[in-house]
């Protein structure tokens, strides 16, 4: 379980990260949101992974730390609101730029090359 | 209501900026206006009641909702973090007086947002726990997208984006450092953390490590540390000069928080842990303030000058972080408030005069003559003095103190004449743009003379207000500075206390 979580957690990240790299707003975005999703897991993954251990005393023999559990919430809720204003300020950019790239105009060279690409 | 007085500099902004949003303040400017400056004043009051406090009862420890620690969150109100407290809700007051001349329309909630910003700021100042210091930068920060937006154009568009995507980059790398910490540590508690960084074994302590420094990578991007410094003199540019001098208190949370943390959680005590940070800040620290004086340097227009500056006095607080000695943080909590006023007043200043010269705004070139060239020659030359820290106001104290300071520290050598040849640059450029934009006048092709002032805009009352109250701050801190100095060492002397410290915390406020 360990494995799987860990390899999780880190193709996420990498993900994030190779799209956080990109030169165009929306797969900035796209990375960010799945950065904040690895870091959500991590966060979770802080207070030990158990099976079939309860948070609420009185419940079960083990318990499970309760406290990552509300630290991933309030990530989560603080996550999603970034999420948004980022989505909404990129689309802003979108509109008061004229292009989506962030620095707000396309490198000429780049153009070029990615026409020929495509031609 | 006194024994609540500690959690008032973060719920009273709160308070304000929800009934701000009501009627009839939501509706009606004039009375939007008033009723945030007498909120604004009202926060300050309390900040200052509650420094009157901890100078006769000691340092103030308030357990929310009476869960005492390490379980629940606690306030905790020393004397340093006490006096920031009441530096932001000052600079709230000078901006929301500020804001109410007419910059306040050119969006939407400016006044919400700032009392919302204050909030933020004061709570991280106050808080005890690691956790909720990060909820407290996400409300600063959240607040701070929305005042860079507010009265943009394409270029605050521009500058907005990096410094979002930035700053929420560097909010999930927080977020990893706390899980890591959490994880090895079991605790969020500061003082906690304290306590069980010094008995950590085996891998422990190198996964601990990695949540230090990885902290200190947050700190540094809030604070604006070199490498992680590129967003800020855009940011501080492009927004509305009034917000940027209620940001000039936000690089300095960063640096508080780096106060705080490596002292406290990876001080003297700390074991294998202690003092892993010093070496990588003083470098980065002197390369930051060889940055930035090389921006200040290359500056073309005052605001970009003011952002510049407030990089070096980024670099020049995390030198004497870095020194840890009591002296050399009692240095650094003066430069602080120093600094911070100081820049404030640079960022209105540079709006004032770009209002008065038309088109040439505050760019460092010939223009036409200002309508009030006095007023705000005067205004200029002080905070001019300052910032270099020329005799006889309150920059000169702190580069004295600090030079003395760092005398006997282990890397003197690069650190003093770094340091003055800075200051020699910043003096050089601030000179050169005070004349060019004082006493150079554009000159019409035709008859030679000197043109007339393009517009008649003069000087709001309660912009100059909020100007002055700024601008006395120098000259203040000069007269006052027995006092002040005193209080910084104490502040400092409290902060190094490790054990006294502990204990405060761990006692829940009982």
């Amino acid at each position: 379980m360990e494995l799987l979580y860990a390899s999780c957690v880190g193709v996420l990240v990498s993900c994030g990260v190779f799209l956080i790299l990109r030169s165009r707003t929306f797969p900035v975005v796209l990375g960010l949101t799945m950065f904040s999703y690895a870091v959500n897991l991590f966060l979770f993954s802080s207070g030990r992974l158990s099976l079939n251990q309860a948070a609420v005393l009185g419940t079960s023999t083990e318990y499970a730390d309760p406290l990552p559990q509300a630290l991933v919430l309030t990530a989560i809720v603080i996550g999603f609101a970034m999420t948004a204003f980022v989505v909404i300020l990129s689309i802003r950019g979108r509109a008061d730029l004229g292009n989506d790239h962030v620095d707000g105009q396309v490198p000429i060279k780049k153009k070029k090359k990615n026409k020929k690409v495509e031609v | 209501m006194i024994q609540n007085l500690t959690s008032l500099p973060i719920l009273l902004p709160m308070m304000a900026g929800v009934i701000l949003l009501m009627p009839p303040f939501g509706k009606n400017k004039n009375y939007r206006r008033i009723a945030s400056v007498l909120l604004s004043i009202l926060t300050f009051l309390a900040s200052v009641a509650l420094l009157l406090k901890i100078q006769t009862d000691g340092t103030q420890v308030y357990a929310i909702g009476d869960w005492s620690a390490p379980f629940g969150i606690v306030l905790f109100a020393d004397p340093l973090s006490t006096l920031l407290v009441s530096l932001t809700s000052l600079l709230g007051v000078v901006c929301t007086l500020y804001g109410s001349a007419g910059d306040d329309e050119k969006g939407s909630f400016f006044h919400p947002l700032i009392h919302f910003l204050i909030l933020g700021v004061n709570g991280a100042f106050l808080t005890g726990d690691a956790f909720n210091l990060f909820v407290f930068f996400e409300v600063l920060l959240i607040a701070s997208y929305s005042l860079l937006m507010h009265g943009g154009n394409k270029s605050t568009t521009r500058a907005a984006l990096h410094y979002v995507i930035m700053n929420l980059v560097g909010s999930a790398i927080f977020l990893i450092g706390l899980g890591i910490l959490y994880g090895v540590l079991g605790t969020l508690n500061m003082a906690d953390m304290a306590q069980k960084v010094a008995l950590l074994q085996g891998d422990d302590v190198y996964l601990a490590k990695i949540g230090g420094l990885l902290l200190l990578v947050v700190f540094a991007l809030k604070g604006a540390l070199l490498p992680l410094h590129l967003w800020l003199p855009n940011t501080y540019a492009t927004a509305m000069p009034v917000v940027a001098a209620l940001f000039a208190i936000m690089t300095k949370v960063g640096v508080y928080s780096m106060m705080r943390v490596y002292t406290l959680i990876f001080g003297d005590e700390a074991g294998e842990l202690s003092h892993m940070a010093q070496s990588w800040l003083w470098w980065l620290a002197l390369a930051t303030i060889a940055m930035g004086t090389i921006g200040v340097l290359a500056s073309k227009d005052l605001r970009k000058l003011a952002a510049n500056l407030v990089i070096v006095s980024v670099g020049t607080l995390v030198a004497l972080i870095a020194v840890q000695t009591i002296e050399a943080s009692s240095a650094a909590i003066y430069y602080l408030v120093h600094s911070t006023l100081v820049t404030a007043a640079l960022f209105i200043l540079a709006d004032l005069i770009g209002r008065q010269r038309g088109e040439v705004a505050d760019r460092i070139t010939a223009g036409p003559p200002m309508a009030q060239p006095r007023l705000l020659g005067i205004c200029f030359m002080i905070a001019a003095i300052a910032v270099i820290g020329m005799p006889p106001l309150s920059g000169f104290i702190g580069k004295v103190w600090l030079l003395k300071a760092t005398l006997h520290a282990e890397y003197t050598v690069v650190f003093w004449p770094l340091y003055l040849l800075a200051s020699l640059a910043i003096l050089l450029a601030v000179s050169k743009a005070g004349s060019t934009i004082f006493w150079h006048h554009q000159v019409s092709l035709i008859e030679g003379e000197v043109s007339q002032s393009p517009n008649k805009i003069r000087v709001h009352p309660a912009q100059l207000a909020a100007l002055i109250i700024l601008i006395a701050a120098a000259p203040l801190m000069t007269i006052f500075a027995g006092p002040l100095s005193e209080y910084a060492i104490g502040a400092a002397t409290q902060l190094h206390d490790f054990n006294n410290n502990i204990k405060i915390i761990l006692s829940g406020g009982q």
